[in-house]
């Protein structure tokens, strides 16, 4: 994402990091995850699933706990939660 | 407001009649829409339902009356809807519904002329096969034929009593003529209606299979909101409610929904005996037949023609094994029915090659008359 | 949404959930199951007990929805699950009923019932996934299907106009009108929190890809049906409900149309027959 100008307060605000986890086995395949994730931390894996889809797998750490990967999957197959 | 059960003397017709047995069977939910000859059993229950804090609802069309009273049914509440011909046929994709999803409901039709729009102002009794057939698929339902306003208000409680137990839809299979004519009703008090309610479900909620037999083969019924999170669907569906497209997950669902009927063909079914027992030709009739049947034995006695009456009054599931044990003592069959021959061929088809069976019949408009009957008999037998 | 706690291991719908139905019947990149998730996690968010829900369905893919809900849910026939759902509603109106239900369903076969809903302001939630298309029995043309799109009954594009939904549901009386689409996840799921504590008949129309039926045909992968999505709508809140033609070239409209209070059918009837 890019901003006009970093935010004043940039430095004092902690930024919430969140971890994926992933369902591999319910996952059919679609994309929408990888194509819409603001962060891009996902990326279709080489391993294939129970059901032969590629599911996503976490190729970066920049996940916000947005949880949009949660709301887009229509196979409840993702979803984050805050990291600790 | 009037109380539940109206005790006393009535002159009223069948429609109403109708209603008040309704309403005094438990009945709270009335999904709608008007027909002749049927209208006034809904405009009775508009008027009634209130009084027993009921919900009478007028839907669009007979599709939706059906299907609001087996939504209402899921709530726990005891449904009932009324039409004539042209609805009844709207009815029959959710009566097939009723039928796999074991819905309780009573359906009363109010028979006219058909086909089609056909004789509106007049009776008839030629749904018969359809109340047995109309929806696709092989199933197993009720149908009750009352002869008089008087059954109009115990056979509706019947109707009412029966679904409640066999989690089945029941018809209530009257005609213009019983739906309009006034006679004497009369109407107990509360106390000596005896009135059936389903079973609900016992024990734990999340072991719970909807569709796994009880007592009789019939599966507990929970309401919304119980707690139970039931899945009802109208495609092919395995004890706990989940569709599976397997032969014999249908097989298995199809064993149960017929045998819950055809094991208990000794509960359910009801007839009338009239003169039977010394009988050469067998009168078999139902609803206003049945009175010209009673009739028509009558002056066969006079003349010295040994006739008796078997008179249904649950017409399905049929009494075969009655037509069947009487096939092979007497001379023959004559079935009375205000059509072109609909439960003669279930006669024809019971009795074999036992004994013949012949129909006295013809197109609605008009009751069938004593002498109709006597001619046939004479030159039949 | 929930928030799931940390290290949760669990989906954080997975208690509205037939789990053991999944994987569901929806093909890879169809819609329905993100709006499915937007109605279960709506329901979460209500904070209303789950036992005063039920979910009615008819026929087709989204028909499936009342399948794998882990609620008292009822998959009907084609076309009724709006006279079924006022059954429950009149018999029991503690009880918030959700329609969940496809175009071809509720406005075509079941046209009918919906107006007849909308003009009594049922108390009922009606989310109509439009796909545009019948997709469980293979891509025929529906009542909702652009002009000129191709389908397997219109193999040399449709001849016929679209209805304009959010317009027959305002026309027929609806309290409650918005339009989203399935990637609009947040706004959606809002709008159904809304629409289930909206007291009378609510109607959320989401635009839904159905790559296999629909997509394929008209040349359109499900990933760009979603950029289309993304990239041509507009939202716009009380929008007029006449201008709500679906064309992806001008841009579509989304966004909350009706919220207006009017009193429904189960209070009316308590007031004026049971309290005469």
């Amino acid at each position: 994402m890019k901003y006009w100008r970093a935010p004043l307060d940039t430095d004092e605000i902690a930024v919430v990091r969140g971890k994926v986890y992933i369902i591999n086995d319910r996952c059919k395949g679609c994309g929408y995850c990888i194509e819409f994730c603001p962060r891009e931390v996902l990326e279709f894996s080489k391993e294939f699933n129970i059901k032969g889809y590629h599911p996503p797998v976490v190729k970066s750490d920049g996940c916000l706990n947005c949880h949009y990967c949660e709301l887009l999957c229509p196979e409840f197959a993702i979803y984050t939660v805050e990291a600790d | 407001m009037e109380p539940k059960v109206l005790t006393g003397e009535h002159f009223i017709n069948g429609d109403i009649a109708c209603a008040e047995g309704a309403i005094a069977a438990g009945c709270t939910f009335f999904g709608a829409y008007p027909i002749t000859p049927a209208t006034e059993v809904a405009e009775r229950m508009s008027e009634r339902l209130p009084d027993v804090c009921g919900i009478f609802i007028q839907m669009e069309d007979e599709i939706a009356a059906m299907t609001s009273i087996l939504g209402a049914a899921w709530t726990g509440v005891k449904t009932m809807t009324a039409t004539s011909g042209p609805g009844f046929s709207l009815m029959m994709e959710t009566v097939g519904l009723a039928v796999v999803t074991e819905t309780p409901c009573v359906v009363v039709n109010v028979q006219r002329g058909g086909p089609s729009t056909g004789l509106p102002t007049m009776g008839a009794q030629a749904d018969m096969m359809q109340a047995k057939w109309g929806s696709h698929g092989d199933y197993e339902i009720i149908a009750i034929a009352p002869s008089s306003p008087q059954e109009m208000f115990d056979l509706t409680i019947e109707a009412f009593n029966l679904s409640e137990k066999y989690r089945v839809p029941v018809f209530i299979m009257s005609d213009e003529v019983v739906g309009h004519m006034s006679e004497k009703v009369l109407i107990p008090e509360a106390k000596e209606i005896k009135t059936v309610a389903r079973i609900k479900p016992k024990g734990r909620k999340d072991q719970f299979k909807p569709y796994q037999p009880g007592e009789n083969g019939v599966p507990p019924m929970p309401a919304i909101g119980d707690g139970y999170n039931v899945h009802v669907t109208g495609l092919t569906h395995d004890e706990q409610g989940y569709p599976v497209m397997s032969v014999d997950t249908q097989k298995d669902m199809m064993n149960r929904l017929l045998s819950k009927i055809r094991d208990n063909l000794d509960d359910i079914i009801r007839t009338e005996e009239y003169l039977l027992d010394d009988a050469d030709i067998v009168i078999v009739s139902y609803g206003v037949s049945a009175r010209t049947a009673f009739t028509a034995v009558d002056m066969a006695r006079q003349m010295g023609i040994r006739v008796g009456l078997l008179r249904l009054i649950t017409v399905w599931p049929f009494p075969e094994e009655m037509i069947r044990d009487l096939s092979k003592r007497v001379k023959g069959f004559v079935t009375v029915e205000i059509n072109m021959g609909q439960i003669s061929r279930e006669v024809q088809r019971c009795a074999g090659a036992n004994a013949p069976s012949y129909l006295v019949g013809h197109a609605g408009g008009t009751v069938i008359t004593p002498d109709e009957v006597i001619h046939l008999i004479k030159e039949a037998f | 949404m929930a928030k799931a706690k940390a290290n949760q291991k669990v989906h954080p719908l997975e208690e509205l959930i037939r789990t053991e139905r999944l994987p569901h019947i929806w093909c890879s990149g169809c819609g329905v199951g993100t709006v499915f998730s937007a109605c279960l996690a709506a329901i979460q968010e209500t904070g209303i007990d789950h036992k005063k829900f039920s979910m009615v369905s008819g026929i087709g893919c989204s028909g499936r929805g009342a399948g794998y809900v882990k609620l008292d849910s009822f998959h009907t026939t084609h076309g009724r699950s709006i006279p079924f759902a006022t059954g429950i509603k009149m018999a029991n109106p503690s009880l918030n009923v959700i329609v969940f239900s496809g175009d071809g369903d509720l406005f075509a076969i079941g046209g009918n019932h919906f107006i007849h809903a909308a003009r009594r302001n049922m108390d009922i939630t009606v989310i109509c996934i439009n796909n545009f298309i019948y997709g469980m029995t293979g891509g025929q043309v529906a009542a909702t299907t652009p002009h000129m799109d191709r389908s397997a009954t219109t193999p040399y594009g449709n001849p016929e106009m679209p209805f304009n939904l959010p317009l027959m549901a305002y026309a027929s009386g609806a309290t409650y009108v918005a339009r989203w689409t399935m990637i609009h996840s947040r706004d959606l799921t809002d709008s159904f929190v809304e629409a289930i504590n909206h007291r009378g008949f609510s109607f959320i129309e989401v635009l839904s890809p159905c790559p296999i039926n629909y997509g394929r045909r008209n040349k359109i992968k499900s990933l760009d049906m979603l950029k289309l999505f993304a990239d041509n709508t507009i939202i716009k809140n009380n929008a007029d409900p006449a201008e709500l033609d679906i064309d992806f070239k001008k841009g579509v409209v989304l966004g909350k149309f009706v919220d207006i209070d009017k009193p429904t059918p189960d209070e009316n009837y308590e007031k004026v027959c049971m309290m005469r």
